[in-house]
């Protein structure tokens, strides 16, 4: 039974690459196509996500999976014979989805303040972030990964945004590795893993596009 | 089985539509539980010990452990309590309900909220109302059957609760039509299929006192303004 399993994404996005991530770790060979987010909407996206119109999009034998975490759970139940990313026990299962969701109510959104906005907004993205990420090294206290033993459905929710740490820490002038060590010590073990490091894009990558973006957008 | 029948609490408050939620999934799957009404003025030291991230209700309290947020208090259920599932078998069609009930949250939920705060400003108001009718547009092109998780109830119906029971409570206390049998025949029917399943007709809140309180809570917000 061949399986014919696409991912439409865009380099940049964390939520693409908890899917690349995911993908990985279960050893799935897919095609990746890139949708080009400063062009308009390829007819493939709206077709595959008419009811956001956003990446990243899952397609497995045609059908599509959006929002990353449901995609993500959904490759742990197809694909369950190996590298399981969901604990079996249904409360372990309940604290995983808390902590995955609660990253992403929180990171994204909050990060974007760091870089978008300035004066008191920004103030207070930056005092929020860190409380975030503070909450997070609490939650992860003395484990190898917020999965425990092996990389999990929270570890692979929050490891992309390790890329965006020098984008969140140069605009928003924070220090993330003084503030939460233990978060920067996880997100360290997390990239020496093969699956995470090659689905990851490049921080300083990262960085350059913000920079990029922020000009565009007339924020100096 | 007889480890399930342990204890088992739900602290929340009638008002809530995301307590209701799990209210009806624990009835509908015939669990045993006791219920903690929670004063949110005045948040119990139980309360904000199972919950201290968001400090709000519903939380499920199964044999001491504690589970917030109402989709993933749903789903643990369904893993824990086999009987009367809510989510389908098969993993596309599980994707779909969790995005459907997702979309019913980021979209719809939040968007009836914005349109009650944005009371005083004509402009904002309006935006957050045409959002509202969009999301609901696009449920109503997503209903097929009787019911969201076909001719039975199922997990996307049951996050629906706020459409079929707090959103016309909403519509009647500030004089907005979102929700409207004209605008969205499937919908509007499936509200009324669903408020009259046995079990959910005997696990809504009364409709009169749900009215006062908002009401209350909504003149509040426009004295303020």
């Amino acid at each position: 039974m061949a399986d014919e399993v696409i991912l439409l994404d865009f380099w940049l996005s964390p939520f693409g690459s908890r899917i690349r991530i995911a993908l990985a770790e279960k050893g799935i060979k897919y095609e990746y196509i890139e949708e080009d987010l400063r062009k308009n909407k390829s007819s493939l996206l709206l077709q595959m996500n008419p009811v956001h119109k956003k990446i990243p999009v899952l397609i497995h034998n045609g059908k599509p999976i959006a929002e990353s975490l449901i995609a993500v759970q959904y490759i742990d139940e197809v694909w369950n014979d190996k590298s399981p990313l969901l604990p079996s026990d249904p409360y372990e299962r309940s604290h995983a989805r808390f902590w995955a969701d609660y990253v992403d109510k929180k990171i994204y959104e909050v990060g974007r303040k760091l870089y978008t906005k300035k004066g008191e907004e920004q103030e207070a993205g930056k005092k929020e972030l860190i409380e975030v990420f503070k909450l997070l090294e609490q939650e992860l206290g003395d484990k190898t990964y917020f999965g425990g033993d092996k990389l999990g459905f929270v570890d692979i929710a929050f490891i992309p945004f390790y890329t965006w740490f020098k984008t969140y820490e140069t605009f928003g002038n924070i220090n993330i590795e003084k503030e939460c060590p233990k978060i920067l010590s996880w997100a360290k073990r997390c990239i020496k893993i093969e699956s995470v490091s090659k689905s990851l894009p490049d921080q300083d990558k990262v960085y350059d596009f913000i920079v990029e973006i922020r000009k565009k957008l007339g924020i100096e | 089985m007889a480890t399930n029948q342990e204890e088992v609490k739900l602290l929340g408050s009638v008002k809530s539509p995301f307590v209701c939620r799990v209210h009806i999934v624990l009835k509908l799957k015939g669990i045993e539980f006791e219920f903690v009404d929670e004063n949110l003025a005045n948040k119990s030291d139980q309360l904000l010990k199972y919950n201290p991230v968001y400090k709000k209700v519903p939380v499920f309290v199964h044999n001491d452990k504690p589970i917030s947020e109402s989709l993933v208090i749903l789903e643990y259920i369904d893993e824990t309590w086999k009987q009367n599932p809510i989510l389908p078998s098969d993993p596309y069609h599980r994707a779909l309900a969790r995005f459907w009930s997702k979309f019913i949250d980021d979209k719809i939920v939040a968007a009836s909220v914005k349109v009650v705060h944005s009371v005083g400003d004509e402009k904002e108001r309006e935006k957050n109302v045409e959002e509202s009718i969009e999301a609901l547009q696009i449920l109503e092109n997503e209903l097929k059957d009787k019911f969201f998780g076909g001719e039975e109830i199922g997990i996307v119906d049951i996050a629906a609760v706020f459409i079929a029971f707090w959103l016309p409570v909403i519509q009647d206390i500030t004089g907005l039509k979102m929700l409207t049998a004209e605008k969205f025949p499937k919908l509007y029917n499936w509200s009324q299929e669903f408020l009259n399943h046995p079990i959910v007709k005997e696990n809504i809140p009364p409709r009169d006192p749900l009215f006062a309180i908002y009401k209350a809570y909504y003149d509040s917000l426009i004295a303020s303004k």
